[in-house]
């Protein structure tokens, strides 16, 4: 716990009379990757965006290691500035002068070569979440959050997308932390997921390992084998 | 690479065609079928005695009193209505700008200020006329001050709606990065509500050629509504005419320029540009 990039301690999360998160407890570790697995509307994304700092108003904690890990977030939606540039898109937060070459690196590593001067309009779902991507990776994060970030794209580019953050988070050597409804997206990619329930007020009501190594076949036997018993505990913990 | 195969051209797609692109001419060519076709039907009218010439001109003999006009006082007056048009247009967009930055910006401001405009705004602006000529007299600034109020009132319109619709989940991605208020104002607010706020400009220019003639007709000394005044005390529907083919160009010169920059500034907007295919000229 001591040397976790990032702890999140929630004891309660109200928007007005309800609340909707109570008693969360997470931490993240350098270079591990987990997933927030569960239903629409279980609070999932506020936890997250409470993570990001985007949300301030809760009763807990939430704290970085000593380094002063950095945060980046990729939002559900690619969110670019229709009227920037791609390049200028992933230089976003370094606004004109941003660091050129860092960018053309990006831009190669998220696949988009010879796009650095389209604009969004001209780009399909899939590459604009390449460039989100690329944009959450500009400040050099130790931490990337991200609020289910392929729902919006078809299966094929789903699985292209998720084997790409696999490879940029590794190459990087990030941590990620992932909020999905899919539990073959959470079982893929993570070393940990903790499930959420739908009751209200929601809390992790369980967590499973997943003691795979990497590269991982999605045809893996053990991944059938550990989305079955997932899907009974799920069952069992009244989440399905 | 990704899940749409069609390869996407990298250059935008309103970038500009050719001076001498065919299908542009037809287009251009069909808009101008009806008033050729009105203007020698007029001529024919006028010519065979059908019409008298004293109530309606002949369009060759308007094209004459133009060219008379150009020889002679035809540019003082462009050169006093458009030095009025453009400085109310700039005073009142200005303000107009500023004030919708403020009430859109700010709920506290909205609180305070936009009643008081909404009732502003009910005053049909030609009311203000008598009260401009009692304060300011007749002379230029009772003019300026007119224009100025004129555009002032679509420009604020537009502007604080511009600021009210702009994506909220894009004002997040600044938040996210910590952008300060000034920051946040000139990398996301200002280029998101630029399309609202060149809908307000353009509305606002052809607003203030109105609030120009109607300041002209009533008092002046000079400029195109001066012209109409002196076109119909002299019953010269020629010179009328004249004057209203002169503002109409001129109006369709600002207008234009508004539409280019609009172009320029907003090459970015994935929006509907009509059926057709092929860019749409303004």
């Amino acid at each position: 716990m001591a040397q976790a990039l990032l702890n999140v301690r929630i004891e309660r999360k109200h928007f007005d009379a309800v609340t909707v998160l109570r008693n969360i407890d997470l931490h993240l570790d350098p270079q591990e990757i987990v997933s927030l697995l569960g239903p629409s509307g279980c609070g999932k994304s506020t936890l997250l965006r409470i993570a990001a700092g985007l949300e301030r108003d809760f009763s807990g904690a939430v704290s970085r290691s000593e380094q002063g890990a950095d945060v980046a977030f990729v939002f559900q939606e690619p969110r670019l500035m229709p009227w920037l540039t791609v390049a200028q898109n992933i230089g976003f937060s370094a606004g004109a002068d941003y660091d050129a070459p860092w960018v053309r690196q990006l831009i190669t590593e998220v696949g988009l070569d010879g796009f650095a001067d389209a604009l969004p309009k001209q780009l399909s779902g899939g590459m604009a979440q390449r460039v989100a991507l690329a944009r959450g990776l500009y400040s050099r994060p130790q931490v990337l959050l991200l609020d289910e970030p392929f729902s919006a794209v078809d299966a094929f580019t789903r699985m292209k997308l998720q084997d790409l953050l696999l490879q940029l988070a590794q190459h990087h050597g990030i941590a990620l932390l992932l909020v999905t409804h899919d539990v073959d997206e959470a079982l893929y990619l993570s070393d940990r997921v903790l499930v959420m329930g739908s009751q209200q007020p929601s809390s992790i009501r369980l967590g499973l390992d997943v003691p795979l190594g990497r590269p991982r076949d999605r045809r893996d036997a053990e991944l059938g084998r550990l989305k079955g018993e997932a899907l009974t505990e799920l069952q069992l913990a009244h989440v399905i | 690479m990704t899940s749409k195969s069609k390869t996407l051209p990298l250059s935008t797609e309103r970038s500009w065609k050719p001076a001498f692109d065919s299908a542009a001419w037809k287009r251009r060519a069909k808009g101008l079928v009806l008033p050729v076709v009105a203007l020698l039907a007029l001529e024919f009218v006028v010519r065979i005695g059908w019409v008298p010439p004293y109530q309606l001109p002949a369009p060759s003999d308007i094209a004459l009193t133009l060219r008379d006009l150009a020889g002679g006082q035809l540019w003082n007056h462009i050169g006093a209505s458009l030095l009025r048009v453009l400085s109310g247009f700039a005073i009142g967009a200005g303000l107009a700008l500023l004030a919708a930055a403020w009430v859109g910006l700010s709920r506290e401001a909205e609180a305070y200020l936009e009643p008081t405009f909404a009732g502003l705004r009910a005053i049909p602006s030609l009311a203000w006329v008598p009260l401009l000529l009692l304060w300011l007299g007749i002379d230029e600034t009772s003019k300026v001050v007119l224009i100025a109020i004129g555009a002032f009132f679509p420009v604020y319109l537009n502007g604080v709606a511009a600021i009210r619709n702009i994506d909220r989940k894009l004002v997040e991605v600044g938040q996210m990065y910590g952008f300060s208020a000034t920051q946040l104002a000139r990398r996301i607010l200002l280029p998101a509500a630029l399309p609202g706020l060149f809908t307000g400009l353009r509305s606002g220019m052809s607003l203030a050629w109105m609030f120009l003639v109607a300041a002209e007709l009533i008092a002046a000394t000079k400029g195109l509504g001066y012209l109409l005044t002196d076109g119909r005390e002299t019953s010269r529907p020629d010179i009328v005419l004249a004057a209203i083919i002169v503002l109409a160009v001129l109006g369709k010169v600002c207008d234009g320029v508004l539409a280019k920059l609009e172009q320029h500034f907003l090459a970015w907007r994935d929006a509907f540009t009509g059926n057709s295919a092929g860019p749409t000229e303004n």
